[in-house]
């Protein structure tokens, strides 16, 4: 028995997929990965180029906590692959602050308490920059309605909806 | 996930040509759905083509007055451009209904038009499943069935079609525009959608070598009396139990022309075109909306989990022609049905 486990498997070998080269400038820099097609954007992120401030909470979708910025909009990470993103600018909560200055979305939910795990904050703040950028967003009803696709499982919504509203009112200022 | 191979098209030609040279291929557009569904298993193509690079991004004036809408233009781009949110309110509002505003901002208008039912079980790839499986048998229909079809459903298949898009373009008689080997072809919207039969495997009439270009809408836009009103499990973020999309036109006070589409009810936006004709000249009054509600309603079927629904579109069909009447659309921002 033990020599027939110790024969080769037959048939032919399968061969790895074939991986691509991608070029993104992310955070401000220029970075080349090489990636199998299914790397999702997000796992290109958090495992190729270690940028693990991107949370996966549900990896489909289905949460926000994923959300970057994708050539200035908001997009969820998890649901694009990073091949098809070659030439893209992407940002991530780690390009948020300057010059060691908290970005002011980052620090009106320091200001206001608004997470409590922390685990969606990263998705919430960019998503909340993409949201002010639209500029669609006038009423409290429409940064809830707009918000509505960074879930926090710890409640923290009142808290960020004053955050966003700080921010908001700060760059109107 | 399965390997695959991934290609870009050049060009709507190199599409077509690529996707007719390889059966178990698929295109790629927004990914929202097709990543979906590949992480899941469910979707398992050989080659993914890449087209969201082609020229497909324009929202143009057509000459007989409506507009077309390039197959790649954003959900979020197509709800907020002033031609649409001006002159087609109605599209714009369910799109804004729809997802979230990361999903739209990826989410394409071909691509929308494709995205696959969201049943449980042809998620679940442990259970049998005749649109994912043709033959398996259908594990919803004595299983859970809460979000499924109460009309023309099939034995084979109960699932419903997802879009909140594909609702407003119905009622506004959309037309579709695709490419082929042989050609283009453009698709009434009422025929692009099946209903299961005895085929549950397939969602619509597109083949499978042919690619969407484009959306049209006619120039009828029913801009001053619409309402899209849909009635799900959580105010955001969430696919419809019931959805409305009705438009109407007066003559005074009689009504001179009417849409009427109802999402998460059928394999496919459902309309019925004797129930708007026989609304026609009738009174805006509740008498009539009630009428009509009881008439697009008369052959509705529920399972052991979803027959609340039947009750739920006859009072959301009622409200959403209320609303349109009275030029007060279902707001997408400030919830509260009034
Ligand atoms: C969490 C979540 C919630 C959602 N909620 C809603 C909701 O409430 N209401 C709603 O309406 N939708 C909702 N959606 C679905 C979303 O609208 C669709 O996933 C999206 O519209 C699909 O577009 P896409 O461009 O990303 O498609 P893709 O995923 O790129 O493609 C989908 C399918 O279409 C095919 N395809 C794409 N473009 C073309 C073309 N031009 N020609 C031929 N074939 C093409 C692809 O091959 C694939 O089979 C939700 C999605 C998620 C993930
Ligand atoms: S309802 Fe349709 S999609 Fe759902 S399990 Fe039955 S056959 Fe599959
Ligand atoms: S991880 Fe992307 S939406 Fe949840
Ligand atoms: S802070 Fe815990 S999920 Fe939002």
């Amino acid at each position: 028995m033990a020599r027939k486990f110790r024969k080769r498997p037959s048939g032919p070998t399968i061969p790895a997929p074939a991986k691509i080269p991608v070029s993104l400038t992310v955070n401000g820099a220029a970075r080349e990965i090489v990636v199998a097609p299914w790397v999702t954007l997000l796992d290109a992120l958090r495992e190729h180029l270690g940028l693990t401030g991107t949370k996966k909470g549900c990896d489909h979708g289905q949460c926000g906590a994923c959300t970057v910025l994708l050539d200035g909009r908001r997009i969820n990470s998890c649901m694009t692959f990073a091949v098809m993103q070659d030439g893209a600018k992407v940002t991530t909560v780690e390009g948020l602050a300057r010059d060691g200055t908290l970005h002011p979305v980052q620090q009106a939910f320091i200001d206001h308490d608004a997470f409590q795990c922390g685990a969606c904050t990263s998705g919430q703040i960019c998503s909340a920059i993409g949201l002010i950028a639209e500029g669609r967003a006038k009423t409290v009803e429409e940064i809830r309605e707009l918000m509505s696709g960074n879930i926090c499982r710890c409640g923290a919504y009142p808290n960020i909806v004053a955050a966003i509203r700080q921010a908001m009112e700060r760059e109107r200022s | 996930m399965i390997d695959f191979q991934y290609t870009r098209a050049a060009d709507i030609a190199d599409a077509v040509r690529q996707i007719a040279g390889d059966p178990a291929a698929k295109f790629i557009a927004g990914g929202t759905n097709l990543i979906d569904l590949m992480k899941e298993n469910v979707e398992r193509p050989s080659r993914l083509i890449d087209i969201s690079r082609l020229p497909l991004r324009e929202i143009e004036e057509t000459p007989a007055g409506g507009l077309r809408i390039g197959a790649l233009v954003p959900n979020s781009d197509l709800a907020h451009h002033p031609l649409v949110a001006e002159r087609y309110p109605l599209l714009a509002s369910a799109i804004l209904a729809g997802a979230s505003a990361q999903l739209r901002n990826m989410a394409s208008t071909g691509g929308n038009l494709l995205q696959r039912t969201r049943c449980y079980y042809f998620y679940d790839t442990a259970t049998p499943c005749n649109k994912r499986a043709p033959g398996s048998g259908c594990a919803a229909r004595y299983g859970l069935n809460r979000m499924h079809a109460i009309l023309g459903s099939s034995d084979a298949c109960i699932a419903t079609h997802p879009s909140d898009m594909c609702v407003a373009l119905a009622a506004l008689e959309a037309k579709v525009h695709v490419a082929g080997p042989g050609g283009e072809r453009v698709i009434a919207f009422a025929d692009f959608h099946r209903l299961p039969g005895d085929t549950p495997e397939r969602d619509t009439n597109l083949r499978v070598d042919e690619i969407i270009t484009a959306v049209e809408l006619p120039a009828r836009s029913f801009a001053a009396h619409y309402s899209y009103l849909k009635i799900r499990d959580r105010l955001s973020y969430a696919f419809a139990l019931v959805a409305v999309a009705a438009a109407l036109e007066f003559d005074r006070d009689a009504i001179k022309e009417v849409r009427l589409a109802l999402g998460g009810v059928a394999h496919k936006p459902w309309r019925d075109v004797s129930v708007e004709a026989a609304m026609r000249g009738a009174p805006a009054s509740r008498a009539s909306f009630a009428r009509a509600a009881e008439a697009m309603l008369r052959d509705a079927r529920g399972f052991a989990h979803n027959a609340f629904k039947i009750e739920l579109a006859r009072r959301a069909i009622v409200r959403a022609l209320t609303q349109a009447a009275a030029g007060t659309p279902q707001s997408q921002s400030v919830k509260k049905i009034r």
